[in-house]
């Protein structure tokens, strides 16, 4: 037999494997301890008392009222939104006009302001003892304390979230094929609906996909805004304080857990739109 | 439809619907707010605000969330850039699911999260009996806060470094490999220079989600004034008493906070997109 010992390939672009099996052990073991642990704590604090103690807790009449209003404020707070990413990725990436970086920074602008202080500034802008807000309730329109608070909250902590997803997008699919449709005769509307919407469904699915987990999980600012008054504006983020503000710890963990379920569908349809359609969703994103 | 100095023409129809839902909403939600804390701020006046600020409780508040803060958005500095790192460049069983599980804390909402992690380190609880012989205590300490931010500010570092990892070209490792650099050497002179800006990027996004956050942190906290009292916490209590000038003040400190960090973030941003060459 020919003695000739070639040698294996040494990769250089990789770490030797103990090294690897290492890192990658620290990451497994630090997404158990900090994602996972919570996760299943959760799950695990709802069943104390087995099936029925879930059950009682979820036909408790202040955590059905609160599950009804997160289901509402979602289903008007999460479409105002998409309309207003829509519109706005529209006018910047389609147009160009001054300060129109200005025009992005104040879009992202709710992401670094806390909830807490945004709740407190809808109370400074419509609470009683402002000039605005005075004459909202002597008309018989109360904003804070009362449903349309909660509404304007969580619209201003979701608010980048539609635009931040199209904005790239569309700048990078640029304005040829809109202006292509416009010289072959067709109308604005007709220009968005069969050419622009077919560009950016995938990214403005994923966008509302992410408005929604942060509109019916929001809790400083509703709970600033809403003055979490039970079966009336208290929403479910809001209840699972209160329960467990009151030891009733199943009640909490229970409604907590509607929640986690809610994330982990919102992860897994994330993860969907990402594995099949990674192409047409913005390349480099920060939320 | 207006062009002129102020626009450049384009053929396109719908800027003045478009351009003018997208004022009217952002007005509504953020600008006339916004104004309505400033507004206040102006009605009190500089040195009325100062003297509402400048309580030992504030200040003990303000550094601690400032604090807490940075301790926590270093570790997941650490530990992003780790996970990143893995996730991108490692093939192994699982890796998916730990890619979609890095987003849990932006799904997950604060408060779940806040009650799930106390029940996890309460001293009853499984962590918390667990650290218990060992001297430590997590919850009801400025440490739980610490475990919270954590968990928040996580994914802001990895989601930011993720990217930019994959488009490392393996070549300049290549290059460097048969210039006779060893591994740990390319690691810190070729990559770790290529990452800083997104590492800074997602450090900064960390720390201003985390400076800010509430409901995450409330339960965890134990809430003792003075020592584990956070900034957000203290608004709350100020407006449950209609203090709202008080309330007002620390708001627009943390107002300032976060304005400062937020033209970090861009400086950074601009910075980077500099060096790489793209502006």
């Amino acid at each position: 037999m020919p003695d000739i010992a070639l040698s294996r390939p040494v990769p250089v672009t990789t770490e030797p494997r103990p090294i690897r099996t290492l890192l990658i052990g620290l990451s497994v073991a630090f997404v158990a301890l900090f994602l996972f642990a919570p996760l299943v704590t959760v799950f695990v604090e709802a069943l104390a008392e087995g099936w029925r103690g879930m059950i009682a807790a979820l036909s408790l009449p202040d955590a059905r009222a609160a599950i009804r209003m997160t289901l509402t404020i979602a289903a008007i707070a999460v479409p105002l939104n998409a309309v207003f990413g829509i519109a706005a990725a529209w006018a910047i990436t389609k147009f160009d006009f001054r300060a129109k970086a200005f025009l992005i920074t104040l879009i992202d602008l709710p992401f670094s302001v806390s909830p807490v202080v945004a709740g407190l500034m809808l109370v400074l802008l419509f609470g009683a003892n402002s000039t605005l807000g005075g004459w909202l309730i002597a008309h018989d329109m109360p904003i804070v304390f009362a449903f349309p608070g909660i509404v304007l909250a969580t619209l201003f902590v979701t608010f980048p979230f539609v635009a931040r997803e199209l904005i790239p997008v569309m700048i990078e699919q640029g304005r040829a094929e809109e202006e292509a449709a416009l010289t072959l005769g067709a109308s604005g509307w007709r220009i968005f609906f069969t050419v622009t919407l077919p560009n950016i469904r995938w990214a403005l699915l994923y966008g509302v996909l992410l408005c929604n987990a942060r509109a019916m999980g929001e809790f400083g600012a509703v709970a600033i805004v809403s003055g979490k008054i039970r079966g009336e504006t208290a929403t479910m983020p809001t209840m699972v304080e209160m329960f467990y503000n009151e030891y009733l710890s199943v009640a909490a963990f229970t409604l907590a857990g509607v929640l986690a379920m809610l994330a982990l569908l919102t992860l897994l349809l994330k993860s969907l739109l990402e594995w099949r359609h990674a192409d047409l969703l913005a390349a480099t994103r920060r939320h | 439809m207006r062009a002129g100095i102020l626009r450049s023409p384009s053929p396109l129809p719908g800027f003045g619907l478009s351009f003018g839902i997208m004022m009217a909403v952002l007005s509504i939600v953020v600008l006339l707010p916004i104004g309505a804390l400033l507004g206040r701020g102006l009605m009190i006046g500089p040195g009325d605000l100062w003297g509402m600020v400048n309580s030992r409780r504030i200040w003990a508040a303000l550094s601690l969330s400032f604090r807490a803060a940075l301790i926590a958005s270093a570790f997941n500095l650490v530990f992003g850039l780790l996970l990143a790192w893995v996730l991108v460049r490692y093939r192994f069983w699982g890796r998916r699911i730990i890619d979609a599980a890095v987003d849990l804390p932006f799904a997950l909402p604060t408060a779940v999260a806040g009650i799930a992690l106390t029940a996890l380190y309460a001293p009853n609880g499984t962590f918390g009996q667990a650290l218990a012989p060992l001297g430590l205590k997590v919850a009801y300490t400025e440490v739980g806060i610490w475990v919270a931010l954590v968990f928040i500010g996580l994914p802001f570092v990895v989601r930011t470094v993720q990217p930019v990892i994959e488009e490392l070209e393996p070549e300049l490792e290549e290059v460097s490999a048969t210039l006779g650099a060893r591994r740990a050497f390319t690691l810190r002179r070729v990559v770790l220079p290529t990452l800083a800006p997104a590492l800074l990027t997602g450090f900064a996004l960390a720390l201003a989600r985390s400076v800010g956050e509430y409901g995450s942190v409330i339960f965890i906290a134990g809430n003792i004034p003075g020592l584990t009292e956070i900034a957000p916490l203290l608004i709350v209590i100020r407006l449950e008493e209609y203090n709202y000038d008080a309330a007002a003040a620390i708001g627009i400190a943390m107002l300032v906070i976060s304005f400062a960090m937020l033209l970090a973030i861009n400086a950074i941003q601009t910075w980077s997109r500099r060096r790489i060459g793209l502006a």
